[in-house]
């Protein structure tokens, strides 16, 4: 244990537990100390020197002087700028942002936050993750983010694979990098398939019981706006009258209450494809202002509407669980 | 950016270029700048490759090879702008700028003077810029040109270390081509009527001369070069020179040391004031007293002689030798080879034979002019008897001519007469123009004598230099004249800066770092100790550096570190801060452990509350919490 201590100070062993060990996500913020930012020479890099020898040979069968002058200040102005890489990336602050939920099929941006506490700038900082490039640059003293799109295929939560922060400023002779691996995850819903909202059930649950109000056929009245209510169903002029935002009521024999029922789809279907119809349905029903509830095998998301509910009812759906 | 540096990098080449390739580059430069302005579309690869090769065929019509230096180079210089045209990828911008360093480098085949050296480091710059521009695209010009600078600012020290202490390797590490040393000027092997005239029309320095104490007079200034015995009634050539171990001379008077650091001349002769005693260990004398080199000299030399200005040359005069500096082409010039007969017959000895024809000299009234007449077959006779014009080639071949005619030994010597000192940093600067031609007489008893006949016809020559003798009006270099003083001036300051320049940065060669090493202290340094300094030195340097760059990395935040420091006090005493406790409640809990402490811990714990959570930072406040802290014990 206690040589691990000791080498811990090295770079190559830090380089090799990281390529080595499963690492686990780092939760916090994570700090990039010298010893997890490690610099390569780049391809243009490897030219430069071949470039600088090649003068240098030339200088001395020529005998040229200022030859020399321009190989050795070539040579120094390449071995600063490794100094030059290695400032712009090491003592950065990286810490998780947000991130929002997505469907299967889309792409979950990541939010990673860059904090430059030094006294001078940092720039042209490229996050690389599953061949995905996002680049941004962190000015003294600030706060940077950026977003880094992730594919998201399966539903659930999405977790955050390593990502590899490198620069190669300011000549792009050198590439400093690190890895990191934030603690973040997004959730991913179900894809939504293309089926129409579900026939009316003339059955107890959803039956002919017309509550008044709650349909979208024929207008019925207007009560103050609650913040659930869809902004399509205010009434802009009656609330221009009266001050305050009023909703429209509507009664018809669609204003029913909706039961998506994991059961009542048809015997034969997928697991994952009840998902999918379940999401399109919570979908096109929020859409269209009505109330409906969710049951799943041994969940229930009670009768509701609004953004909030939508966001439950699909959580629900995304970690489900066969 | 990169155009800008390209420019800059090949702008001196424009002048030794062919003219269809300075034609093509400007064609090209301007065809991308269009494209640059406009966004245009860049030209095909077919048409890229297409210029290619017709680029590649004309440098070979030009130079009959794509071998060698100079098409080595003119291919470069197109290559370098058709790949300006081709800058698609990231990759294509590095390839670009790296030819431009290339480029930069050629220059210095041709020149390697202060304003090159200048135009280099600027195209550096321009360079640099402009590849921190394509690492951090979205930055204005002007920070990429400051973070270029700021970067070769710091490479400077490496840079320097790796020029004084990189172990050197005296060139060519394999053959040189044959163009390599093209256009150097200098005296020849032979002296045809108007070569030393075209000479003194160039203000080009031949030499620099430093002596350790003052230096001889002006009339004594005579620098030793080829020596001519073969006369074929036209043009003096060298004889056949041998190398002799026993030369030596008979010193009277007072050794003059001095360090003359040579131009490149491309011949093997080494320059030294009449006459060398010590020469320099690599250097081997004639049977002729000339120094000479046993490589040609390619690169600037520089070298410790000793001489006696005052001295009798007794070596030299074996049979063979005496036989050779007798030798007359038959046939020409009758009328002087009347007047040596009369003078062999009249007069009883050699050295009366010469003082008589000093006088001869002296007394017909020759005019020494830059612009003398074309003479004919009797070039002699024509010279001392009708046009009495001449320089000093005319003089000292007449003379040798007459004394061959009356049978005394007698030979020409070119070289050097004179010389200025430069007031600015003391060296003596010795010119083309400075060239000279003087005659050598055997006389037995002294050996060979130096006869000056241009002194004897023309005394102001010698004593005042070629700018008193020539008449007004002549074409003489520009800043020969004297009448423009502060030109002069001018000239002198930066002829001393571009020595110091030769003899630091220039001639800094194995030799020159030895001397330096051992300055320093390292008396016979190997190259394995100099790679070790070198190695420590860049090392000590780039720490320094890396210190300087990384000094505002870790802004730490004070409060958050007097904090810290604060409960690692309180932690040595058993009383550490919980994970999850807040500062206020963590000093309510050690105030009731240590109630004498309590003002002390709850002004520190609000202070720190105030600074961390507050508004505004306080100076006044921080600097009272760390004090509180720094006191505090528990």
């Amino acid at each position: 244990m206690k040589l691990d201590r000791v080498l811990q100070y090295s770079q190559a062993y830090n380089f090799f537990q990281w390529v080595f060990r499963k690492h686990a996500p780092e939760p916090g913020v994570v700090f990039l100390s010298q010893r997890r930012v490690y610099i390569l020479p780049t391809r243009h890099g490897l030219t430069f020197g071949l470039a600088v020898i090649l003068m240098l040979i030339g200088s001395i069968n020529y005998n040229l002087s200022l030859g020399y002058v321009l190989t050795f200040l070539l040579a120094g102005l390449g071995i600063v700028s490794i100094l030059h890489t290695f400032r712009n990336l090491a003592h950065l602050y990286v810490s998780a942002g947000r991130v929002a939920p997505v469907f299967a099929g889309d792409t979950a941006q990541f939010e990673l936050v860059f904090e430059n506490k030094s006294d001078f700038d940092r720039h042209s900082l490229d996050l690389a993750c599953r061949g995905v490039r996002v680049s941004c640059d962190a000015p003294a003293h600030q706060h940077c983010s950026v977003a880094l799109p992730v594919k998201a295929e399966k539903r659930g939560w999405l977790q955050l694979e390593r990502v590899t922060v490198d620069t190669r400023f300011p000549l792009g002779l050198m590439r400093a990098w690190s890895y990191v691996q934030p603690d973040m995850r997004a959730l991913v819903y179900p894809r939504p398939d293309l089926a129409p909202l579900p026939p009316e059930h003339s059955d107890a649950d959803t039956g002919n019981a017309i509550s008044a109000g709650a349909g979208t056929d024929d207008f019925a009245g207007l009560r103050p706006y609650h913040a659930s209510d869809s902004p399509r169903h205010i009434a802009w002029k009656a609330s221009a009258r009266s001050e305050v935002l009023l909703t429209k009521l509507f009664a018809g024999r669609a204003a029913s209450e909706l039961w998506f029922d994991w059961d009542r789809l048809p015997a034969g279907m997928y697991a994952e494809a009840r998902l999918s119809r379940l999401a399109r349905w919570v979908m096109l029903a929020e859409e269209r202002g009505l109330r409906y509830g969710l049951r799943l095998p041994g969940v229930e998301v009670p009768l509701g509407e609004g953004f909030a509910h939508r966001e439950r009812c699909l959580k629900e759906l995304a970690l489900y669980r066969g | 950016m990169l155009i800008a540096g390209a420019t800059l990098a090949v702008a001196p080449h424009t002048l030794w270029l062919p003219f269809w390739a300075d034609f093509a580059a400007t064609a090209l430069l301007i065809w991308r700048a269009i494209v640059s302005i406009r966004a245009g579309a860049l030209p095909r690869r077919w048409l890229l490759i297409l210029l290619t090769f017709s680029g590649a065929i004309g440098v070979f019509f030009s130079y009959r090879t794509i071998m060698g230096r100079d098409p080595g180079v003119t291919l470069l210089v197109l290559l370098l702008f058709l790949k300006l045209l081709e800058t698609r990828a990231r990759r294509d911008i590095f390839v670009v700028a790296f030819l431009v360093y290339f480029v930069a480098l050629a220059n210095f085949f041709y020149s390697q003077s202060i304003p090159i050296a200048g135009l280099m480091l600027l195209t550096v710059l321009v360079t640099t810029t402009a590849l921190v521009g394509f690492s951090a695209p979205l930055r204005p010009v002007v920070d990429d040109l400051k973070t270029a600078g700021r970067m070769l600012a710091q490479a400077g020290p490496v840079m320097l270390l790796l020029f004084f202490l990189f172990p050197r390797v005296q060139g060519p590490l394999w053959g040189m081509p044959q163009d390599a040393y093209s256009g150097v000027t200098g005296l020849s092997e032979t002296m045809s009527p108007g070569s030393i005239r075209d000479l003194s029309l160039s203000d080009a320095i031949a030499f620099r001369v430093k002596f350790e104490s003052d230096s001889p007079p002006r009339a004594l200034l005579y620098w030793r070069g080829p020596v001519l015995s073969d006369f074929d009634g036209l043009a003096w050539r060298v004889g056949l020179p041998q190398l002799r171990r026993n030369m030596s001379i008979e010193a009277a008077g007072s050794p003059v040391d001095y360090e003359v650091t040579l131009e490149p001349h491309n011949r093997n002769w080494m320059f030294a004031l009449e006459m060398p005693a010590r020469i320099p260990p690599s250097a081997r004398l004639t049977s002729e007293y000339l120094v000479i080199s046993l490589t040609p000299i390619r690169s600037r030399i520089r070298y410790e002689m000793r001489s006696f200005p005052q001295f009798q040359a007794a070596s030299g005069g074996n049979p063979e030798d005496l036989a050779m500096a007798l030798r007359l082409p038959r046939g020409v010039n009758p009328r002087s080879l009347a007047l040596a007969s009369e003078w062999r017959e009249s007069l009883a000895d050699n050295s009366a034979i010469v003082r008589r024809a000093i006088e001869f000299f002296r007394g017909s009234r020759f005019e020494y002019t830059l612009q003398p007449p074309a003479l004919g077959r009797n070039s002699v006779d024509e010279f001392l008897f009708d046009t009495k014009q001449g320089f000093c080639e005319h003089f000292a071949s007449s003379f040798v001519f007459l004394m061959r005619a009356a049978g005394v030994p007698a030979r020409v010597v070119t070289g050097y007469q004179g010389g200025d000192t430069n007031p600015v940093d003391g060296y003596m600067v010795v010119r083309q123009a400075d060239a000279h031609a003087w005659a050598e007489v055997w006389l037995a008893g002294s050996g060979w004598t130096r006869v000056d006949p241009t002194a004897a016809a023309v005394p102001v020559r010698v004593e005042l230099g070629i700018t008193a003798a020539a008449p007004a009006g002549a074409t003489l270099p520009l800043l020969m004249r004297t009448n423009l003083n502060w030109l002069k001036g001018l000239r002198n300051n930066w002829e001393a800066l571009t020595n110091q320049w030769n003899q630091w940065v220039l001639g800094y060669n194995p030799d020159r770092q030895r001397e330096m090493l051992s300055w320093l202290g390292v008396p016979q340094p190997s190259w394995q100790t100099m790679t070790v300094m070198l190695f420590w030195s860049v090392a000590g340097v780039l720490l320094l550096t890396a210190l300087w760059l990384l000094r505002g990395i870790r802004r730490e935040d004070t409060v958050q570190r007097a904090w810290l420091r604060f409960c690692d006090k309180l932690a040595r005493e058993g009383l550490a801060r919980a994970r999850a406790e807040g500062p206020l409640d963590y000093a309510d809990r050690v105030a009731r452990v240590l109630p004498a402490r309590e003002n002390a811990v709850r002004a520190i714990a609000s202070l720190y509350v105030d600074q961390r959570y507050g508004p505004g930072p306080d100076a006044r406040s921080i600097a009272r919490l760390t004090h509180l802290v720094r006191e505090f014990a528990p």
